[in-house]
């Protein structure tokens, strides 16, 4: 076959694809829209993903644009507004997004958006000093049943955030009552981990990973995890669920859409994170970072977060912050 | 112990490493000059690159040469178009901006190199001697002793509280104070004063306030210079690149350097203070220690008001990484980036640091002595020609000037209300200049804001109650200092003005 004919094989072959993909399209590269600011979390996650998604080749380019303000709700507010030219845009967030709805800081919530997939996630973790009394959840429970004025819980989140409503979980899950939690809001878990081994604050509710690596260094002791079973980064720490304290918790992190978009487009997005999780180079990168594939394509997604919205919003209501 | 500290040495004195120190540094100065990119912005940047190395040693050598590289470097732009780009190089501004005005760029440059390269290795030789020990200190204070510690840093102001102006300098302070509340606090779950604004709700944010409060005006004024016919540039161009410095001013700094290093490196040492409490204490500290007539320079141009500042910011930011290295605490926004860095080689911070890889720990350590030498020999041969920029007419440097600006503020954010609150902010503090306002207690209300209302508020909570001022021995020591050095010179100057 000479060169010429080689070309024109080549371009029937791409006509034939591009036109059959009105009914399966490919993804061939994706704008990762970041509603905070360079180097935080959410960046991490956009980043990260769209670096394992175009080494494995699944697609071919991916783009970032960081757009901070009224704690993402300026990008979720953009996503909507101008959802038209932006099909080929996904938006990175995660739990916060649910909390942030419930308390109006932002107008809209997750429906308002179309839902892709929940990548990755943390567990929660409760962690006192490695030279505390307390040996595990039970005492603090009992102390704080005692008197609650007495324990103080320091958080990296505002008061009503995520680790202040792990901790008042946990409680309630105990028979306590939830809103006599004495959080100690910090500004950052370094700062509320410093706390902890300054004596400072009794107990703290932080990220699982957080945990982990400061329990290696023996400086504190993990006494329960919001998982359902024990997590094989730290195999020796206790499950809330094991000690008999039903309450489970998962920070997510995930991705959205804007609101019309087509749903074979869809479709394709959540099949090209999905097969992300096979590749070598995904692997690479979660590893870097340390996170925990918490997988919950389309659907899923969406009964995972009217769950959470659910169970965070009663206890929020319970603790007088709706 | 000393043949772990003599395999850190071997490491850290490789040829590789040496070069990458050297690199971390150089580029770490230059982007560091830009204002809006602070030392977090810069490391954060450097980590996918660094991470690529694959020695840990090497690629931890090169950041932290990129973070002190940045704080040596951030100073450039407080002094020459006084546009502090970064919180810690603020009190920076204070004295060096006044010394520029006053033709003496370049001896300011100067100081600022010798007194950063001093905090460094000073810095370097306590994190080496002491580290260890240390640990305990990073976790003595709590809430209550931070909120004590912000009340000391707070009484800078006072140096800006001249004649006349003690009221004037107080009302700023406050409304300093109040733009710090703006936005969401970590202490309540809604946002406080945004005026229903969705941009405002992360706060007012330091960048974009420096430059409206500082760059922005300083740029009217030297447009006012031109059309006053001034026109700069050649005349003072000899003076300005002269960087000599005489024995009597190297006698004058040299107890100001020698304290703000072992402050200021005991600041950083603390996970809630750092660099920029650091400064503007080490500020404070200097400001009382002088006599009276050196007093009255501060503010004005003061060698000594320069160099303080200057050795705790350094000083601080080799501190900070005692935390880190020993109990795998980040204490500030840049030291938590190589955290994550650290957690990415598969190093475990803390003390099982030291055990597992000792090499890594001391590397690191005498890679500063080393960085801190290459950072002095790269910025003293600069400072005629950095200094220079200032001989360029005045008519060039204006929108030079406000280029920086704009692009600090708007880089951080990606966001185009930034530039509408610098301008606000920038005719706001043109029109307090004509009536003699002091602009700095504004902005040192602002950086310490937040912090001190963070700490009093956790200190209130965890207490249910205020007794922690008069239970908490340190809590009391600290509060009644900082009321001494704010009303000690008022009144000393009430009873010299009574005995006229």
């Amino acid at each position: 076959m000479n060169k010429l004919a080689k070309i024109i094989v080549l371009a029937l072959a791409s006509v034939a694809i591009s036109t059959g993909s009105s009914f399966a399209v490919e993804i061939n590269k994706i704008h990762f829209l970041i509603p905070g600011g360079a180097g935080g979390g959410w960046d991490g996650t956009a980043r990260g993903t769209g670096e394992a998604l175009t080494k494995s080749g699944l697609i071919s380019s991916a783009t970032y644009e960081n757009m901070s303000g009224g704690g993402g709700g300026k990008a979720i507010g953009y996503l909507i507004e101008n959802s038209k030219s932006n099909h080929g845009t996904l938006m990175v967030n995660s739990t916060p997004i649910v909390i942030r709805s419930l308390t109006k800081v932002f107008p809209q919530n997750f429906r308002d958006l179309t839902l892709i997939s929940g990548t990755i996630g943390d567990y929660a973790a409760l962690v006192v000093n490695s030279g505390s009394s307390l040996g595990n959840f039970d005492d603090l429970v009992k102390a704080y049943k005692k008197n609650p004025s007495a324990v103080a819980i320091g958080g990296g989140s505002v008061p009503g955030g995520m680790d202040h409503l792990v901790a008042a979980m946990a409680f309630k899950a105990a028979g306590a009552d939830p809103t006599k939690v004495k959080y100690i809001p910090f500004d950052a878990g370094g700062k509320a981990m410093a706390a902890l081994l300054s004596g400072e604050i009794d107990a703290l509710s932080t990220g699982f990973s957080e945990a982990v690596a400061l329990e290696q260094a023996g400086k504190v002791r993990i006494i329960g995890v919001t998982s359902d079973e024990r997590v094989p980064a730290a195999p020796k720490a206790p499950t809330l669920k094991e000690q008999g304290y039903d309450a489970t918790f998962v920070n997510w992190r995930g991705f959205f859409a804007a609101p019309d978009l087509p749903s074979n487009k869809r479709r394709a997005y959540i099949e090209v994170l999905g097969k992300m999780y096979d590749t070598p180079e995904w692997e690479k990168v979660r590893a870097r970072n340390g996170w925990v594939n918490i997988h919950n394509p389309g659907d899923s997604f969406m009964d995972f977060l009217s769950t959470q919205e659910e169970v965070i919003g009663n206890l929020m209501r319970e603790l007088g912050f709706l | 112990m000393w043949d772990q500290m003599l395999l850190g040495i071997q490491t850290a004195f490789t040829l590789q490493n040496m070069l990458f120190a050297a690199l971390g540094c150089f580029i770490g100065t230059i982007i560091g000059m830009l204002p809006g990119l602070g030392p977090m912005s810069v490391v954060a940047i450097m980590i996918p690159v660094s991470i690529q190395i694959g020695d840990p040693s090497t690629t931890l050598i090169l950041l932290a040469g990129v973070y002190y590289g940045a704080i040596f470097g951030g100073s450039t732009s407080s002094i020459l178009i006084n546009a502090p780009g970064e919180a810690a190089v603020v009190a920076t501004s204070f004295d060096g901006y006044p010394m520029t005005r006053k033709g003496q760029a370049g001896k300011a440059l100067t100081i600022a190199a010798i007194s950063s390269f001093a905090g460094g290795t000073i810095g370097a030789i306590l994190l080496m001697g002491f580290a260890p020990a240390l640990a305990s200190f990073a976790i003595l204070f709590w809430s209550a002793e931070y909120f004590a510690l912000m009340l000391v840093g707070l009484s800078a102001v006072a140096a800006f509280a001249g004649k006349g102006k003690v009221l004037k300098a107080l009302m700023m302070t406050l409304l300093g104070l109040m733009l710090a509340t703006v936005g969401e606090s970590s202490l309540f779950n809604a946002p406080r004063f945004t005026l229903g604004l969705l941009d405002l709700q992360s706060g007012i944010h330091f960048v974009t306030l420096a430059m409206g409060l500082f760059a922005v005006p300083e740029a009217f004024f030297l447009a006012l210079d031109v059309l006053r016919g001034k026109k700069g540039g050649s005349k003072e161009a000899r003076e300005i690149s002269n960087l000599r410095i005489n024995v009597k001013e190297a006698k004058t700094i040299a107890p100001v350097i020698g304290r703000q290093s072992i402050q200021g490196f005991l600041i950083g040492v603390m996970p809630g203070a750092g660099a920029t409490i650091a400064s503007f204490l080490g500020y404070a500290v200097e400001r009382n220690l002088a006599k009276p007539e050196e007093r009255k320079e501060f503010g004005e141009g003061s060698i000594k008001g320069l160099a303080a500042p200057e050795t705790a910011n350094n000083a601080a930011s080799t501190g900070s990484f005692v935390p880190l290295l020993t109990l795998g605490i980040p204490g500030s926004g840049t030291t938590a980036i190589l955290l994550g860095a650290l957690i990415a080689l598969n190093l475990q911070p803390g003390p099982l640091l030291l055990q597992d890889r000792p090499e890594v720990f001391w590397s690191v350590i005498f890679s500063m002595y080393f960085g801190n030498v290459i950072l002095l020999i790269l910025n003293l041969p600069l400072v005629p020609y950095i200094a220079k920029i200032l001989a360029v007419p005045r008519t060039y440097l204006i929108p030079f000037v406000l280029f920086f600006a704009m692009a600090g503020a708007y880089i951080g954010q990606n966001n185009a209300t930034e530039l509408l609150l610098l301008l606000g902010f920038g005719v706001f503090a043109i029109l307090m200049r004509f009536a003699d306002y002091p602009l700095p207690p504004m902005l040192i209300g602002f950086v310490l804001g937040q912090l001190f209302e963070d700490n009093f508020g956790r200190a209130i909570r965890n207490a249910n109650g205020i007794q922690f001022i008069w239970e908490r021995p340190m809590t009391l020591i600290l509060i009644v200092s900082a009321a001494v050095f704010i009303i000690y010179p008022l009144l000393r100057d009430w009873m010299a003005n009574k005995r006229k």
